[in-house]
């Protein structure tokens, strides 16, 4: 691995002048006077010994990007975050994990090569394929709906949804079982090694299946492949898509159609399909396909809240006050419905919604929060209907 | 492979019942497979799903949790959170590619040592015809 100079010098922090703008943006640093990202660069920067082995800020981040966005300098800042995670931890400095590391520990797992039995989900009247020319990567979501089945037990029929809707459309899928978890969380998580073990495992079984599209409900696989894998592996050649941006395609096309009766619906960009990747629009522009109303939260887009953790690490006080906040924006909407594509912002938020220790009444915060493609699903026109 | 296969076992026994029974088989000198290797816990509450996974990880052939009866845990609801914490590894597990046999829930009373050197037995011979952890030589 490179050596911090390289870091410094890849996210352009040494172009940091100390004005302070990340730390008014800083959703953590607002509830936490303590924590300043200005302060983390600086440390670095003047070369503290010991600030990587012993400084738990690093850890602290919810790598939410509203610093990038706001920097005059267009420091990288979460680059330089991931950066220096990955070394911290060959540091001996590691982040506390929620579930004890269990996710982590079932993502390790899948490095082994173990032969998966992964689509449980699919039945008999799914059309799917082994070669073609669009795969679905199904992402984590029937794992994280076993494992959170208390509080997101319907992410478990999430990738059965999206492939229903994609077939529905005359789309038959590639879905394939040697697919492995993309390593977002441990990558986040400092674990590059594991990351880029899962990373040329999936890669292969892409290029295997010939597929020349490669479609991502999860916002955070889309994230891992456009920009950590590419920066490892260079530009890959197929095309790297979000399921908002494909299914638009086809509901222009004419392939696919949507019916509901109405309802309002909230829609929460996730910092990685907002922020990271800049995809605004397409999942807005569903919702009115949907024929339902969006009614807008208070900070919306670039400007949207965030779940309060990454990669299942350092879940705490100010996760919860983050969670908090942004229900409460929500259920201000009057909408029933808070959508989002990120299934870890739908674990997140439900464990705080459904928590005995909610700090509020149940009523203040009277909303539904779902992954987008259950709720499509369920307003799915079949090709009979039309 | 010149070696024959011994499944190992990691068995995680609540303090009050199970590990009494595992302790009471000892005592009594009743026969079971050494493959065992127990882990006491003071409750089966204690045990976080990712202690099973780690065992796992590193190398464990089947993992055995243990603990008192239903109703008769002397932390009163220790072993209704651990049924239902197994219920979703059991889900888990063959998604990533782990038997879900590999894991056995069972409620073994301190004067059940009978029981006890029964469910070793049996677990052995079940993992005997599974063969070896995909994952045997351990992930670090
Ligand atoms: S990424 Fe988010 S949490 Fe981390 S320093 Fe920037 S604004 Fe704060
Ligand atoms: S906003 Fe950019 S330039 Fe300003 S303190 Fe933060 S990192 Fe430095
Ligand atoms: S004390 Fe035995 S299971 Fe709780």
């Amino acid at each position: 691995m490179a050596g911090l100079d390289e870091l410094i010098e890849e996210t352009g922090a040494h172009d940091c002048v100390e004005c302070g703008k990340c730390t008014s943006v800083c959703p953590v640093a607002r509830i936490n006077p303590k924590f300043a990202p200005r302060l983390i660069v600086l440390r670095v920067l003047e070369g503290v010994s010991d600030s990587l082995s012993k400084d738990k800020d690093i850890w602290s981040c919810i790598t939410c990007e509203m610093c990038n966005d706001m920097c005059p300098y267009e420091v990288n800042y979460s680059g330089f975050i991931l950066g220096l995670r990955t070394r911290a931890i060959k540091a001996g400095n590691l982040p506390d994990c929620s579930q004890s590391g269990a996710v982590h520990t079932y993502q390790r797992l899948m490095t082994s090569g173990v032969k998966q039995n992964r689509l449980k989900w699919v039945t008999p009247e799914m059309k799917i394929k082994e070669r073609g020319d669009v795969f679905y990567f199904t992402g984590c979501a029937v794992h994280l709906g076993a494992l959170f089945s208390d509080k997101a037990g319907e992410l478990k029929n999430t990738p059965a949804n999206y492939v229903r809707i994609l077939n529905a459309a005359g789309i038959e899928p590639v879905v394939s079982n040697d697919e492995v978890c993309c390593g977002h969380d441990l990558l986040w998580a400092g674990d590059e090694d594991s990351m880029l073990k899962l990373m040329d495992k999936n890669v292969e079984v892409i290029r295997k299946s010939g597929a020349k599209t490669v479609v991502f409900s999860c916002p955070e696989c889309l994230r891992t492949f456009e920009i950590d894998y590419q920066d490892f592996l260079g530009d890959f050649d197929f095309e790297l898509v979000h399921m908002s941006e494909f299914l638009l395609d086809l509901i222009d096309k004419g392939k696919l159609s949507f019916d509901s009766n109405g309802g309002k619906i909230t829609y929460h960009d996730s910092c990685r399909l907002g922020r990271h990747l800049g995809i605004y629009d397409p999942p807005r522009d569903l919702i009115s396909a949907l024929g339902m109303e969006l009614i807008e939260m208070q900070n919306n887009k670039e400007k949207a809240g965030c779940c309060g953790v990454n990669a299942f690490a350092n879940c705490g006080e100010v996760s919860q006050k983050l969670q908090l906040d942004r229900l409460l924006e929500a259920t201000a909407t009057g909408a029933d419905e808070m959508l989002t594509f990120c299934p870890k912002c739908v674990i997140h938020f439900n464990c705080l919604l459904k928590s005995p220790k909610l700090p509020v009444p149940h009523e203040k915060v009277k909303i539904l929060v779902r992954e987008f493609g259950n709720v499509l699903a369920e307003h799915l026109q079949k090709k009979g209907d039309r | 492979m010149t070696e024959q296969y011994e499944p190992r076992i990691i068995a995680f026994c609540c303090n009050w019942c199970s590990y009494a029974a595992a302790d009471l088989a000892g005592t009594s000198r009743l026969q079971y497979p050494p493959n065992i290797r127990i882990i006491k816990v003071m409750c089966t509450g204690r045990i976080d799903p990712v202690f099973v996974l780690q065992a796992f990880k590193h190398g464990a052939d089947g993992v055995l949790v243990a603990g008192c009866h239903p109703r008769g845990c002397f932390y009163v609801h220790g072993n209704e959170k651990t049924a239902y914490r197994m219920e979703f590894l059991q889900d888990i597990m063959p998604m990533i590619g782990l038997e879900p046999k590999r894991l056995r829930l069972e409620w073994i009373a301190g004067s059940e040592p009978d029981k006890f050197a029964r469910i070793c037995r049996e677990m052995v011979e079940d993992l005997k015809k599974l063969g070896p952890s995909p994952v045997r030589g351990g992930i670090f």
